[in-house]
């Protein structure tokens, strides 16, 4: 679709909006509406409408496959080591009054960081299986000539 | 809303029905919207009629276009669908009145997080302290969900197809429709 005059130029002008979006709702999810999920899913809306824009070898160049997978797994981790950090300074599990001296900025400090996995999380998982879905097509056609190919 | 379902019922085409899957997700957002559910609406939109449309259409990609046309009626699943929806009007009048003061919902951890989210947290939205701080368990175990669900989708298309047995009309295999 690269070709399209006018959807090349809407999506260059809509794609940063759409991120600029996601990382507002992101970190400003406590006050106003949205949050970590929120975040996650217009984020890769973002990247998903750029991957329809200008093709998935174009949009795995800009994140490869193996760093949504990392960073899909890293931001569930990030939210449970949050939650050990609390046992460790002596209290219970995701209780985040003992992370910061402050009990008002603790609080905000653990929301804000167990919110940031949620939408690293949500971001990269939701890639990740357009990505697959995308490519299936592509590949059974590779291994439908690869049969042919063979006696 | 109930238009957009009458005619979701009637249409065989799948782009079609993907798209008035999306228009009847945006009316509910919509709809939150205007209960003043901010964060709900802005969920349904982006989820709802944002992403799960787009993976929809991803599908698409690999199936075929129009539904089997299905002759006769069922007459088994009309009566299961007539016994359910009347249980439930059934049960709809021993709901408590709308917005009644003394509803259950307004008692007590409701109201605790009403009054005390912000003394606690110092965090405006109450729906960001809740969900991230007093039910924050409930909420990694979401995030392990979806990630759960990005490991399966892996395991089940992350490898290139090794062999295909050939049919006639190989768009329409099973196995894929995950």
């Amino acid at each position: 679709m690269v070709e399209n005059g006018i959807l090349r130029i809407i999506a260059r002008f809509l794609i940063p909006l759409i991120m600029l979006f996601g990382l507002y709702i992101q970190f400003h999810g406590e006050y106003s509406p949205g949050g970590g999920f929120q975040a996650g899913v217009v984020v890769a809306a973002g990247w998903i409408l750029f991957v329809l824009i200008y093709g998935l070898e174009a949009g795995l160049k800009v994140i490869p496959e193996r760093a949504m997978l990392v960073l899909a797994a890293l931001g569930a981790l990030l939210y449970a080591i949050t939650g050990l950090f609390g046992v460790i300074l002596g209290g219970r599990y995701l209780d985040f009054y003992p992370l910061l001296p402050g009990k008002h900025a603790a609080q905000q400090f653990g929301i804000i960081t167990v919110e940031f996995g949620v939408g690293v999380t949500v971001a990269t998982v939701v890639m990740l299986i357009f990505t697959y879905f995308a490519r299936r097509k592509d590949e059974w056609i590779a291994a439908e000539q690869d049969e042919d190919a063979q006696p | 809303m109930v238009a957009v379902a009458m005619v979701f019922l009637r249409v065989r085409d799948l782009f079609a029905a993907a798209m008035l899957f999306a228009i009847y997700s945006l009316l509910s957002a919509a709809l939150f919207a205007v209960l003043d559910a901010g964060d709900v609406a802005l969920t349904e939109a982006a989820v709802g009629a944002g992403i799960s449309t787009l993976l929809i259409l991803a599908v698409l990609t690999l199936t075929r276009r129009h539904e089997h046309v299905v002759q006769g009626h069922n007459w088994v699943a009309l009566l299961v669908v007539l016994v359910t929806g009347a249980a439930l009007i059934y049960a709809t009048l021993d709901l408590p009145e709308f917005g009644l003061a003394s509803n259950p919902v307004h008692g007590y951890p409701g109201s605790y997080y009403t009054t005390q989210s912000y003394p606690d947290m110092g965090v405006p939205n109450m729906v960001a302290a809740v969900l991230a701080s007093y039910r924050s368990i409930d909420t990694m175990g979401e995030v392990f969900v979806i990630f759960a669900a990005g490991l399966g989708v892996y395991t089940l298309l992350g490898r290139r197809p090794q062999r295909i047995k050939r049919r006639p009309s190989n768009d329409n295999e099973g196995g894929h429709d995950g």
